[in-house]
Protein backbone atom coordinates (compact mmCIF):
# COMPACT_ATOMS: atom_id res chain seq x y z
CA UNK A 1 0.00 0.00 0.00
CA UNK A 2 2.68 2.74 0.92
CA UNK A 3 3.94 2.00 -2.49
CA UNK A 4 1.23 3.77 -4.04
CA UNK A 5 1.48 6.43 -1.39
CA UNK A 6 0.97 8.64 -4.31
CA UNK A 7 -0.44 11.21 -5.11
CA UNK A 8 -1.73 14.43 -7.44
CA UNK A 9 -0.70 13.51 -10.47
CA UNK A 10 -0.36 17.06 -12.51
CA UNK A 11 2.51 18.37 -13.61
CA UNK A 12 1.81 21.97 -12.78
CA UNK A 13 3.81 24.99 -14.39
CA UNK A 14 5.49 26.92 -11.43
CA UNK A 15 5.43 30.67 -11.12
CA UNK A 16 8.34 30.88 -12.47
CA UNK A 17 10.72 31.82 -16.13
CA UNK A 18 10.52 29.41 -18.93
CA UNK A 19 13.14 26.66 -18.44
CA UNK A 20 15.27 27.48 -21.46
CA UNK A 21 15.57 31.45 -19.73
CA UNK A 22 16.00 30.42 -16.60
CA UNK A 23 18.58 27.31 -17.31
CA UNK A 24 20.41 30.58 -19.56
CA UNK A 25 20.62 32.58 -16.06
CA UNK A 26 22.12 30.37 -14.43
CA UNK A 27 24.45 29.05 -17.09
CA UNK A 28 26.30 31.25 -19.70
CA UNK A 29 24.89 30.66 -23.18
CA UNK A 30 27.58 29.07 -24.74
CA UNK A 31 27.29 26.21 -22.19
CA UNK A 32 23.97 25.42 -22.38
CA UNK A 33 24.52 22.23 -24.57
CA UNK A 34 27.33 20.72 -23.08
CA UNK A 35 25.54 21.14 -19.24
CA UNK A 36 22.39 19.68 -20.86
CA UNK A 37 24.46 16.44 -21.50
CA UNK A 38 25.97 16.46 -18.31
CA UNK A 39 21.84 17.25 -16.56
CA UNK A 40 20.82 14.21 -18.56
CA UNK A 41 23.54 12.20 -16.84
CA UNK A 42 22.01 13.10 -13.36
CA UNK A 43 18.59 11.74 -14.41
CA UNK A 44 20.42 8.39 -16.54
CA UNK A 45 20.50 5.73 -13.71
CA UNK A 46 17.04 6.53 -12.05
CA UNK A 47 15.64 6.37 -15.80
CA UNK A 48 17.67 3.17 -16.38
CA UNK A 49 16.60 1.51 -13.67
CA UNK A 50 12.51 2.74 -14.17
CA UNK A 51 12.98 1.60 -17.15
CA UNK A 52 13.99 -1.36 -17.03
CA UNK A 53 11.82 -2.95 -13.81
CA UNK A 54 8.48 -0.63 -14.40
CA UNK A 55 8.27 0.30 -17.90
CA UNK A 56 9.56 -2.50 -19.65
CA UNK A 57 7.64 -4.76 -17.29
CA UNK A 58 4.43 -2.76 -18.00
CA UNK A 59 5.14 -3.33 -21.96
CA UNK A 60 5.49 -7.00 -21.60
CA UNK A 61 1.98 -6.84 -19.40
CA UNK A 62 0.46 -5.44 -22.57
CA UNK A 63 1.99 -8.08 -25.07
CA UNK A 64 1.35 -11.17 -22.93
CA UNK A 65 -1.79 -10.23 -22.88
CA UNK A 66 -2.50 -10.56 -26.51
CA UNK A 67 -1.13 -13.88 -26.24
CA UNK A 68 -2.22 -17.16 -24.88
CA UNK A 69 0.55 -18.50 -22.65
CA UNK A 70 1.39 -21.32 -20.09
CA UNK A 71 4.60 -19.26 -19.06
CA UNK A 72 6.88 -22.69 -20.42
CA UNK A 73 5.79 -23.24 -23.94
CA UNK A 74 5.31 -21.68 -27.00
CA UNK A 75 3.01 -18.29 -26.84
CA UNK A 76 -0.02 -18.50 -29.57
CA UNK A 77 -1.10 -14.85 -30.87
CA UNK A 78 -5.15 -14.58 -29.51
CA UNK A 79 -5.64 -11.03 -30.59
CA UNK A 80 -7.97 -9.19 -27.76
CA UNK A 81 -9.29 -12.59 -26.80
CA UNK A 82 -8.05 -12.34 -23.39
CA UNK A 83 -10.06 -9.38 -22.82
CA UNK A 84 -13.23 -10.77 -23.99
CA UNK A 85 -12.78 -13.46 -21.46
CA UNK A 86 -12.50 -11.01 -19.19
CA UNK A 87 -15.34 -8.93 -19.92
CA UNK A 88 -17.63 -12.70 -20.16
CA UNK A 89 -16.43 -14.40 -17.32
CA UNK A 90 -18.80 -12.79 -14.32
CA UNK A 91 -15.90 -14.46 -11.59
CA UNK A 92 -13.29 -12.53 -13.32
CA UNK A 93 -15.68 -9.25 -14.11
CA UNK A 94 -16.51 -9.82 -10.47
CA UNK A 95 -12.98 -8.68 -9.05
CA UNK A 96 -13.55 -5.38 -10.86
CA UNK A 97 -16.95 -4.53 -9.05
CA UNK A 98 -15.82 -6.47 -5.85
CA UNK A 99 -12.82 -3.15 -6.20
CA UNK A 100 -15.41 -0.54 -6.53
CA UNK A 101 -17.28 -2.04 -3.72
CA UNK A 102 -14.24 -1.92 -1.84
CA UNK A 103 -13.58 1.96 -2.93
CA UNK A 104 -16.55 2.45 -0.87
CA UNK A 105 -14.89 1.24 1.89
CA UNK A 106 -11.18 2.19 1.70
CA UNK A 107 -11.47 5.57 -0.03
CA UNK A 108 -15.26 7.13 0.86
CA UNK A 109 -15.48 6.58 4.39
CA UNK A 110 -11.91 7.39 5.69
CA UNK A 111 -12.35 10.43 3.74
CA UNK A 112 -15.34 11.69 5.29
CA UNK A 113 -14.93 10.07 8.60
CA UNK A 114 -11.47 11.92 8.47
CA UNK A 115 -12.94 15.17 7.27
CA UNK A 116 -15.70 14.81 10.39
CA UNK A 117 -12.48 13.83 12.71
CA UNK A 118 -9.86 16.40 11.52
CA UNK A 119 -12.49 19.04 12.19
CA UNK A 120 -13.63 18.02 15.64
CA UNK A 121 -9.60 17.84 16.94
CA UNK A 122 -9.46 21.05 15.13
CA UNK A 123 -12.12 22.93 16.83
CA UNK A 124 -12.01 20.98 20.18
CA UNK A 125 -8.98 19.30 21.00
CA UNK A 126 -6.19 21.82 19.88
CA UNK A 127 -3.81 20.60 22.87
CA UNK A 128 -2.43 17.37 23.96
CA UNK A 129 -5.51 15.41 23.43
CA UNK A 130 -5.28 16.01 19.79
CA UNK A 131 -1.33 15.17 19.59
CA UNK A 132 -1.88 12.23 20.83
CA UNK A 133 -5.27 11.29 18.70
CA UNK A 134 -3.08 12.20 15.44
CA UNK A 135 -0.69 9.55 16.36
CA UNK A 136 -2.62 7.39 17.59
CA UNK A 137 -5.00 6.97 14.83
CA UNK A 138 -1.92 6.91 11.99
CA UNK A 139 -0.38 3.49 14.31
CA UNK A 140 -2.60 0.93 11.35
CA UNK A 141 -0.65 3.55 8.71
CA UNK A 142 2.64 2.30 9.51
CA UNK A 143 2.50 -1.55 10.28
CA UNK A 144 2.82 -3.88 7.20
CA UNK A 145 -0.87 -4.29 5.78
CA UNK A 146 -0.55 -7.96 6.25
CA UNK A 147 0.43 -7.84 9.80
CA UNK A 148 -2.83 -5.66 9.76
CA UNK A 149 -4.58 -8.61 7.53
CA UNK A 150 -3.71 -11.20 10.57
CA UNK A 151 -4.47 -9.23 13.52
CA UNK A 152 -8.14 -8.41 11.98
CA UNK A 153 -8.38 -12.39 10.72
CA UNK A 154 -8.37 -13.11 14.31
CA UNK A 155 -10.50 -10.34 15.55
CA UNK A 156 -13.14 -11.06 12.91
CA UNK A 157 -12.79 -14.84 13.41
CA UNK A 158 -15.36 -16.90 15.33
CA UNK A 159 -14.20 -17.10 18.47
CA UNK A 160 -12.20 -13.37 17.64
CA UNK A 161 -13.15 -10.15 19.86
CA UNK A 162 -15.76 -8.30 17.68
CA UNK A 163 -17.67 -11.42 18.06
CA UNK A 164 -17.27 -11.63 22.02
CA UNK A 165 -18.40 -7.51 21.85
CA UNK A 166 -21.55 -8.67 20.36
CA UNK A 167 -22.55 -11.33 22.90
CA UNK A 168 -21.71 -9.09 25.59
CA UNK A 169 -24.16 -6.51 24.43
CA UNK A 170 -26.67 -9.01 23.57
CA UNK A 171 -26.18 -9.32 20.23
CA UNK A 172 -26.01 -13.11 19.63
CA UNK A 173 -28.05 -13.59 16.85
CA UNK A 174 -25.07 -11.50 14.45
CA UNK A 175 -21.91 -13.56 15.41
CA UNK A 176 -20.99 -15.48 12.53
CA UNK A 177 -17.15 -15.91 11.21
CA UNK A 178 -17.18 -12.68 9.16
CA UNK A 179 -14.51 -13.72 6.79
CA UNK A 180 -15.71 -16.83 5.85
CA UNK A 181 -19.21 -15.37 4.88
CA UNK A 182 -20.33 -14.92 1.64
CA UNK A 183 -22.19 -11.71 2.46
CA UNK A 184 -20.33 -10.08 5.09
CA UNK A 185 -16.66 -11.12 4.19
CA UNK A 186 -16.62 -8.03 1.74
CA UNK A 187 -17.25 -5.36 4.22
CA UNK A 188 -15.03 -7.03 6.93
CA UNK A 189 -12.18 -6.99 4.34
CA UNK A 190 -13.82 -2.96 4.08
CA UNK A 191 -13.68 -2.65 7.88
CA UNK A 192 -10.01 -3.13 7.78
CA UNK A 193 -9.15 -0.77 5.14
CA UNK A 194 -10.83 1.85 6.96
CA UNK A 195 -8.93 1.12 10.60
CA UNK A 196 -5.70 1.13 8.12
CA UNK A 197 -6.26 4.67 6.26
CA UNK A 198 -8.43 6.59 8.69
CA UNK A 199 -5.17 8.30 10.19
CA UNK A 200 -3.41 8.72 7.04
CA UNK A 201 -6.83 10.71 5.95
CA UNK A 202 -7.54 12.26 9.13
CA UNK A 203 -3.52 13.62 9.38
CA UNK A 204 -3.42 14.90 6.19
CA UNK A 205 -6.64 16.93 6.30
CA UNK A 206 -5.79 18.26 9.56
CA UNK A 207 -2.53 19.60 7.98
CA UNK A 208 -5.16 21.20 5.58
CA UNK A 209 -7.22 22.60 8.11
CA UNK A 210 -4.14 24.46 10.15
CA UNK A 211 -3.35 26.10 6.38
CA UNK A 212 -6.63 27.98 6.36
CA UNK A 213 -6.37 31.42 7.47
CA UNK A 214 -8.03 31.26 11.84
CA UNK A 215 -9.70 34.41 11.04
CA UNK A 216 -12.65 32.72 9.09
CA UNK A 217 -13.09 30.65 11.44
CA UNK A 218 -12.67 33.05 14.45
CA UNK A 219 -15.29 35.29 12.52
CA UNK A 220 -17.70 32.18 11.93
CA UNK A 221 -17.37 31.89 15.58
CA UNK A 222 -18.36 35.46 16.53
CA UNK A 223 -21.21 34.91 13.91
CA UNK A 224 -22.48 32.34 16.65
CA UNK A 225 -22.04 29.21 13.74
CA UNK A 226 -21.86 25.74 15.15
CA UNK A 227 -19.71 23.28 14.52
CA UNK A 228 -21.91 21.70 11.50
CA UNK A 229 -22.23 25.24 9.78
CA UNK A 230 -18.08 25.59 9.95
CA UNK A 231 -17.83 22.10 8.36
CA UNK A 232 -19.72 22.69 5.52
CA UNK A 233 -19.33 26.41 4.85
CA UNK A 234 -15.69 26.42 5.30
CA UNK A 235 -13.43 23.16 6.14
CA UNK A 236 -15.12 20.78 3.21
CA UNK A 237 -14.86 23.96 0.29
CA UNK A 238 -11.49 25.42 1.68
CA UNK A 239 -9.93 21.64 1.37
CA UNK A 240 -10.72 20.48 -1.92
CA UNK A 241 -7.56 19.61 -3.09
CA UNK A 242 -6.62 17.92 0.07
CA UNK A 243 -9.95 16.04 -0.08
CA UNK A 244 -8.48 15.12 -3.58
CA UNK A 245 -5.31 13.81 -2.78
CA UNK A 246 -6.86 11.69 0.07
CA UNK A 247 -9.58 10.25 -2.36
CA UNK A 248 -6.62 9.85 -4.78
CA UNK A 249 -4.55 7.93 -2.92
CA UNK A 250 -7.39 5.52 -1.13
CA UNK A 251 -9.16 5.16 -4.17
CA UNK A 252 -5.47 3.69 -5.47
CA UNK A 253 -5.42 2.03 -2.51
CA UNK A 254 -8.22 -0.17 -2.70
CA UNK A 255 -8.41 -0.79 -6.78
CA UNK A 256 -4.67 -2.01 -6.29
CA UNK A 257 -5.59 -3.79 -2.82
CA UNK A 258 -3.40 -6.98 -2.46
CA UNK A 259 -1.99 -7.58 1.23
CA UNK A 260 -4.93 -7.61 3.27
CA UNK A 261 -7.25 -9.51 0.83
CA UNK A 262 -4.33 -12.46 0.23
CA UNK A 263 -3.67 -13.07 4.00
CA UNK A 264 -7.68 -12.23 5.48
CA UNK A 265 -9.53 -13.91 2.91
CA UNK A 266 -7.32 -15.22 -0.01
CA UNK A 267 -9.96 -13.97 -2.25
CA UNK A 268 -12.91 -16.19 -0.76
CA UNK A 269 -15.00 -17.51 0.30
CA UNK A 270 -16.34 -18.36 -3.32
CA UNK A 271 -15.03 -15.16 -5.43
CA UNK A 272 -17.02 -13.04 -2.82
CA UNK A 273 -13.67 -10.93 -2.08
CA UNK A 274 -11.81 -11.78 -5.11
CA UNK A 275 -9.96 -8.37 -6.51
CA UNK A 276 -8.34 -7.62 -9.47
CA UNK A 277 -4.55 -8.08 -7.70
CA UNK A 278 -5.41 -11.30 -5.86
CA UNK A 279 -6.98 -12.74 -9.41
CA UNK A 280 -3.57 -11.60 -11.04
CA UNK A 281 -1.62 -13.85 -9.28
CA UNK A 282 -4.07 -17.19 -8.92
CA UNK A 283 -4.57 -16.79 -12.71
CA UNK A 284 -0.91 -16.09 -13.69
CA UNK A 285 1.31 -18.68 -10.45
CA UNK A 286 -1.17 -20.77 -9.76
CA UNK A 287 -3.12 -22.02 -12.87
CA UNK A 288 -0.28 -20.72 -15.73
CA UNK A 289 -2.77 -18.71 -17.45
CA UNK A 290 -0.03 -15.78 -18.15
CA UNK A 291 -2.17 -13.99 -21.10
CA UNK A 292 -5.48 -13.94 -19.65
CA UNK A 293 -3.78 -12.52 -16.18
CA UNK A 294 -1.95 -9.97 -18.07
CA UNK A 295 -5.00 -9.05 -19.80
CA UNK A 296 -6.63 -8.29 -16.71
CA UNK A 297 -3.59 -6.18 -15.03
CA UNK A 298 -3.60 -3.95 -18.11
CA UNK A 299 -7.51 -3.32 -17.58
CA UNK A 300 -7.09 -2.79 -13.54
CA UNK A 301 -3.58 -0.40 -14.84
CA UNK A 302 -6.41 1.63 -17.27
CA UNK A 303 -8.94 1.48 -14.69
CA UNK A 304 -7.12 3.32 -12.43
CA UNK A 305 -6.31 6.31 -14.82
CA UNK A 306 -10.01 6.15 -15.57
CA UNK A 307 -10.93 6.61 -11.97
CA UNK A 308 -8.09 8.87 -10.69
CA UNK A 309 -7.52 11.53 -13.60
CA UNK A 310 -11.25 12.82 -13.26
CA UNK A 311 -10.81 13.19 -9.30
CA UNK A 312 -7.47 14.90 -10.14
CA UNK A 313 -9.33 17.13 -12.10
CA UNK A 314 -12.52 18.00 -9.60
CA UNK A 315 -10.32 18.63 -6.57
CA UNK A 316 -7.99 21.27 -8.99
CA UNK A 317 -10.77 23.18 -10.04
CA UNK A 318 -11.54 26.84 -8.80
CA UNK A 319 -14.47 27.32 -7.24
CA UNK B 1 -12.16 31.05 20.93
CA UNK B 2 -15.19 29.77 22.60
CA UNK B 3 -17.35 26.21 21.60
CA UNK B 4 -20.25 24.94 23.74
CA UNK B 5 -19.70 22.91 26.43
CA UNK B 6 -21.73 19.76 25.27
CA UNK B 7 -19.99 19.82 21.71
CA UNK B 8 -16.82 20.19 23.30
CA UNK B 9 -17.75 16.48 25.41
CA UNK B 10 -19.13 15.20 22.20
CA UNK B 11 -16.18 16.16 20.11
CA UNK B 12 -13.88 14.17 23.03
CA UNK B 13 -15.87 11.60 23.15
CA UNK B 14 -15.83 10.34 19.75
CA UNK B 15 -12.09 10.87 19.99
CA UNK B 16 -11.12 8.34 22.61
CA UNK B 17 -13.79 6.44 21.36
CA UNK B 18 -11.76 5.77 17.67
CA UNK B 19 -8.77 5.91 19.30
CA UNK B 20 -9.74 2.99 21.68
CA UNK B 21 -11.08 0.70 18.46
CA UNK B 22 -7.97 2.14 16.64
CA UNK B 23 -5.75 0.36 19.69
CA UNK B 24 -7.53 -2.53 21.10
CA UNK B 25 -6.39 -4.84 17.91
CA UNK B 26 -3.23 -4.25 19.09
CA UNK B 27 -4.10 -5.08 22.68
CA UNK B 28 -6.05 -8.25 21.63
CA UNK B 29 -3.35 -10.03 19.38
CA UNK B 30 -0.96 -9.34 22.84
CA UNK B 31 -3.09 -10.77 25.18
CA UNK B 32 -3.86 -13.55 23.09
CA UNK B 33 -0.21 -13.59 22.14
CA UNK B 34 0.39 -14.38 25.89
CA UNK B 35 -1.84 -17.71 26.42
CA UNK B 36 -1.02 -21.73 25.86
CA UNK B 37 0.33 -22.31 22.31
CA UNK B 38 -2.32 -24.14 20.33
CA UNK B 39 -5.16 -22.85 22.46
CA UNK B 40 -7.82 -20.97 21.15
CA UNK B 41 -8.42 -18.17 23.78
CA UNK B 42 -10.80 -15.39 24.34
CA UNK B 43 -10.63 -11.74 22.34
CA UNK B 44 -9.44 -9.57 25.48
CA UNK B 45 -9.16 -11.95 28.18
CA UNK B 46 -5.74 -11.71 30.16
CA UNK B 47 -4.41 -15.17 30.63
CA UNK B 48 -4.19 -16.75 34.06
CA UNK B 49 -0.25 -17.96 33.27
CA UNK B 50 0.99 -15.64 31.11
CA UNK B 51 3.75 -17.40 28.14
CA UNK B 52 6.28 -14.83 27.39
CA UNK B 53 7.93 -17.80 26.16
CA UNK B 54 5.60 -17.91 23.32
CA UNK B 55 7.96 -14.95 22.10
CA UNK B 56 10.70 -17.07 22.12
CA UNK B 57 9.48 -19.73 20.55
CA UNK B 58 7.51 -17.35 17.40
CA UNK B 59 11.44 -16.05 17.19
CA UNK B 60 12.85 -19.14 17.05
CA UNK B 61 10.23 -21.42 14.74
CA UNK B 62 10.04 -17.98 12.20
CA UNK B 63 13.58 -18.05 11.86
CA UNK B 64 13.86 -14.35 13.07
CA UNK B 65 17.35 -13.96 13.20
CA UNK B 66 17.87 -14.76 9.73
CA UNK B 67 14.85 -12.49 8.45
CA UNK B 68 16.02 -9.40 11.00
CA UNK B 69 19.12 -9.72 8.84
CA UNK B 70 17.50 -10.60 5.00
CA UNK B 71 15.25 -7.55 5.88
CA UNK B 72 18.02 -5.47 7.25
CA UNK B 73 20.38 -6.33 3.88
CA UNK B 74 17.24 -5.47 1.84
CA UNK B 75 16.65 -2.42 3.49
CA UNK B 76 20.25 -1.25 3.33
CA UNK B 77 20.51 -2.02 -0.40
CA UNK B 78 17.63 -0.48 -2.13
CA UNK B 79 17.33 3.28 0.42
CA UNK B 80 21.04 4.72 0.11
CA UNK B 81 20.79 3.60 -4.18
CA UNK B 82 17.44 4.84 -4.38
CA UNK B 83 18.07 8.28 -2.26
CA UNK B 84 20.85 8.73 -4.46
CA UNK B 85 19.47 8.32 -7.86
CA UNK B 86 16.04 10.24 -7.11
CA UNK B 87 18.03 13.38 -5.97
CA UNK B 88 20.43 13.23 -8.87
CA UNK B 89 17.08 12.93 -11.18
CA UNK B 90 15.16 15.62 -9.16
CA UNK B 91 18.19 17.96 -9.00
CA UNK B 92 18.61 17.84 -12.92
CA UNK B 93 14.61 18.13 -13.12
CA UNK B 94 13.66 20.60 -10.57
CA UNK B 95 16.44 22.99 -10.54
CA UNK B 96 18.70 22.40 -13.67
CA UNK B 97 15.74 22.40 -15.51
CA UNK B 98 17.49 20.10 -18.63
CA UNK B 99 15.67 20.00 -21.69
CA UNK B 100 12.48 17.63 -21.95
CA UNK B 101 12.19 17.62 -18.07
CA UNK B 102 8.81 18.25 -18.28
CA UNK B 103 8.25 15.07 -20.51
CA UNK B 104 10.64 13.31 -18.07
CA UNK B 105 8.39 14.56 -14.99
CA UNK B 106 5.68 13.37 -16.59
CA UNK B 107 7.54 10.06 -17.15
CA UNK B 108 7.86 9.46 -13.76
CA UNK B 109 4.63 10.95 -12.33
CA UNK B 110 2.64 8.45 -14.65
CA UNK B 111 3.95 5.89 -12.34
CA UNK B 112 2.76 6.95 -8.69
CA UNK B 113 -0.90 5.62 -10.54
CA UNK B 114 0.66 2.17 -11.08
CA UNK B 115 -0.71 -0.93 -8.79
CA UNK B 116 2.37 -3.60 -8.28
CA UNK B 117 0.18 -6.07 -9.03
CA UNK B 118 -0.14 -4.31 -13.04
CA UNK B 119 3.64 -5.44 -13.71
CA UNK B 120 4.41 -8.33 -11.28
CA UNK B 121 3.49 -11.25 -13.46
CA UNK B 122 6.31 -9.87 -16.56
CA UNK B 123 8.55 -9.12 -13.55
CA UNK B 124 8.58 -12.80 -12.78
CA UNK B 125 9.59 -14.03 -15.87
CA UNK B 126 11.99 -10.95 -16.55
CA UNK B 127 14.28 -12.28 -13.53
CA UNK B 128 13.46 -15.34 -13.93
CA UNK B 129 15.32 -14.69 -17.62
CA UNK B 130 17.86 -12.91 -15.12
CA UNK B 131 18.95 -15.46 -13.43
CA UNK B 132 18.10 -13.06 -10.26
CA UNK B 133 14.51 -15.25 -9.19
CA UNK B 134 14.75 -16.42 -5.67
CA UNK B 135 17.72 -14.14 -4.95
CA UNK B 136 17.25 -10.82 -2.88
CA UNK B 137 18.18 -9.08 -5.39
CA UNK B 138 15.26 -9.92 -6.92
CA UNK B 139 13.40 -7.54 -4.29
CA UNK B 140 16.08 -4.95 -4.28
CA UNK B 141 16.12 -4.06 -7.85
CA UNK B 142 12.38 -3.54 -8.68
CA UNK B 143 11.75 -1.66 -5.21
CA UNK B 144 14.30 0.96 -6.45
CA UNK B 145 12.84 1.50 -9.47
CA UNK B 146 9.29 1.16 -8.50
CA UNK B 147 10.14 3.98 -5.73
CA UNK B 148 11.71 6.25 -8.36
CA UNK B 149 8.24 7.70 -9.03
CA UNK B 150 7.56 9.06 -5.46
CA UNK B 151 10.76 10.05 -4.82
CA UNK B 152 11.39 11.72 -7.81
CA UNK B 153 8.65 13.78 -7.46
CA UNK B 154 8.82 14.43 -3.81
CA UNK B 155 12.70 15.61 -4.35
CA UNK B 156 12.00 17.45 -7.31
CA UNK B 157 9.03 19.84 -5.36
CA UNK B 158 12.07 20.88 -2.53
CA UNK B 159 14.46 21.64 -5.19
CA UNK B 160 11.61 23.69 -7.68
CA UNK B 161 11.02 25.93 -4.60
CA UNK B 162 14.75 26.60 -3.69
CA UNK B 163 15.16 30.11 -4.61
CA UNK B 164 17.39 30.25 -7.94
CA UNK B 165 20.02 33.18 -6.70
CA UNK B 166 21.71 30.51 -4.51
CA UNK B 167 22.42 28.55 -7.41
CA UNK B 168 23.10 31.47 -9.66
CA UNK B 169 25.60 33.05 -6.53
CA UNK B 170 27.14 29.61 -6.80
CA UNK B 171 27.55 29.87 -10.85
CA UNK B 172 29.51 33.29 -10.60
CA UNK B 173 31.78 31.70 -8.16
CA UNK B 174 32.87 29.40 -10.85
CA UNK B 175 31.21 26.24 -9.85
CA UNK B 176 30.55 23.53 -12.12
CA UNK B 177 27.14 21.30 -12.09
CA UNK B 178 29.10 18.77 -9.69
CA UNK B 179 29.72 21.40 -7.24
CA UNK B 180 26.65 22.56 -7.68
CA UNK B 181 24.76 19.79 -6.68
CA UNK B 182 27.34 17.68 -4.10
CA UNK B 183 28.62 21.32 -2.23
CA UNK B 184 25.84 23.27 -2.37
CA UNK B 185 22.22 21.62 -2.92
CA UNK B 186 22.68 18.32 -1.51
CA UNK B 187 23.82 19.64 2.17
CA UNK B 188 20.53 21.78 2.02
CA UNK B 189 18.30 18.99 0.98
CA UNK B 190 18.53 17.05 4.17
CA UNK B 191 15.30 17.33 5.49
CA UNK B 192 13.70 15.95 2.42
CA UNK B 193 16.19 13.32 1.46
CA UNK B 194 16.23 12.15 5.70
CA UNK B 195 12.52 11.82 5.34
CA UNK B 196 12.31 9.87 1.97
CA UNK B 197 14.68 7.54 3.75
CA UNK B 198 12.96 6.79 6.97
CA UNK B 199 9.56 6.60 4.55
CA UNK B 200 11.27 3.77 2.30
CA UNK B 201 12.92 1.79 4.76
CA UNK B 202 9.30 1.55 6.43
CA UNK B 203 8.03 0.65 2.93
CA UNK B 204 10.62 -1.97 1.71
CA UNK B 205 10.46 -3.65 5.66
CA UNK B 206 6.51 -4.01 4.70
CA UNK B 207 6.91 -5.06 1.10
CA UNK B 208 4.92 -7.71 0.73
CA UNK B 209 3.85 -8.83 -2.91
CA UNK B 210 7.25 -8.84 -4.41
CA UNK B 211 8.45 -10.83 -1.73
CA UNK B 212 5.79 -13.43 -2.27
CA UNK B 213 5.96 -13.99 -5.79
CA UNK B 214 9.76 -12.91 -6.50
CA UNK B 215 11.06 -15.07 -3.80
CA UNK B 216 10.69 -18.63 -2.66
CA UNK B 217 12.82 -18.95 0.31
CA UNK B 218 10.96 -16.83 3.11
CA UNK B 219 14.66 -16.53 4.81
CA UNK B 220 15.55 -14.27 1.99
CA UNK B 221 12.19 -12.04 2.32
CA UNK B 222 11.53 -8.96 3.90
CA UNK B 223 9.89 -8.59 6.88
CA UNK B 224 6.42 -8.72 5.40
CA UNK B 225 6.87 -10.97 3.50
CA UNK B 226 8.37 -13.36 5.53
CA UNK B 227 4.75 -13.15 8.18
CA UNK B 228 2.57 -14.38 5.19
CA UNK B 229 4.75 -17.81 4.86
CA UNK B 230 4.48 -17.71 8.58
CA UNK B 231 0.76 -16.57 8.59
CA UNK B 232 0.68 -19.93 6.24
CA UNK B 233 2.61 -22.58 8.38
CA UNK B 234 0.84 -21.32 11.93
CA UNK B 235 -2.60 -20.23 11.36
CA UNK B 236 -4.24 -22.86 13.44
CA UNK B 237 -1.94 -21.89 16.23
CA UNK B 238 -3.38 -17.90 16.67
CA UNK B 239 -1.35 -17.12 20.02
CA UNK B 240 1.84 -18.36 17.94
CA UNK B 241 0.62 -16.29 15.28
CA UNK B 242 -0.25 -13.63 17.21
CA UNK B 243 2.92 -13.84 18.85
CA UNK B 244 4.77 -13.70 15.55
CA UNK B 245 2.88 -10.71 13.87
CA UNK B 246 3.74 -8.82 17.26
CA UNK B 247 7.44 -9.31 16.62
CA UNK B 248 7.27 -8.30 12.81
CA UNK B 249 5.45 -5.02 13.36
CA UNK B 250 7.33 -4.25 16.93
CA UNK B 251 10.12 -2.25 14.55
CA UNK B 252 7.73 -0.51 12.58
CA UNK B 253 5.88 0.94 15.52
CA UNK B 254 9.21 2.02 17.03
CA UNK B 255 10.89 3.37 13.90
CA UNK B 256 7.31 5.78 13.90
CA UNK B 257 7.84 6.38 17.69
CA UNK B 258 10.94 7.36 16.92
CA UNK B 259 10.10 9.29 13.78
CA UNK B 260 7.34 10.26 13.71
CA UNK B 261 7.61 13.35 12.72
CA UNK B 262 9.28 12.84 9.69
CA UNK B 263 7.18 10.37 8.89
CA UNK B 264 4.10 11.75 8.77
CA UNK B 265 5.34 15.27 7.02
CA UNK B 266 6.90 12.80 4.09
CA UNK B 267 4.13 11.21 3.68
CA UNK B 268 1.97 14.06 3.70
CA UNK B 269 4.02 16.78 1.43
CA UNK B 270 4.83 13.88 -0.55
CA UNK B 271 0.53 13.85 -1.63
CA UNK B 272 0.29 17.38 -1.39
CA UNK B 273 3.26 19.36 -3.13
CA UNK B 274 3.38 19.56 -6.76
Amino acid sequence: MPSSSTTTSTVRSDNRPAASTLSRRIFPHRMVRREAIIGWLFVLPALLMYAAFVLLPLLLSIQYSFFRWDGIGPMSWVGLKNYATVMDDPDLLGTISNAFRLVMFFSFIPVTLGLVVASVIHRVATGRLGAVARTVLFLPQVIPLVAAGIIWGWLLALPGLINQILKAIGLDALTRAWLGDFDWALPAVGLIGVWVLLGFCTVLLLTGITKVDPALYESARIDGAGWLTEFVKITVPLLRQEIGVCLTVTTIAALAAFDIVYVSTAGGPGNSTAVPGIQIYILAFTEQRIGLASALAVMLMILVLAVILPIQRLSRETL
Amino acid sequence: MKVARGELFAGRALLLGLMAITILPFISIFTTALHPAGTVPNGLEWPADAQWANFVEAFNVANMTALLGSSTFIVIAVVPVALVISTMAAFAIGLLRVPGSRLLLALFVFGLTLPFGGIIVPLYYLERAMGIYNTRLAIVLPLIALYMPFSVFWMRAHFVNMPSEISEAARVDGATIWDLFWRIHLPLARAPIASLGILMSVWTWNQFLLALVLVEDPTRRTMAGALGAFQGHYATDVPLLCAGTILILLPTLLIFVLFQRQIITALLQGSVKG
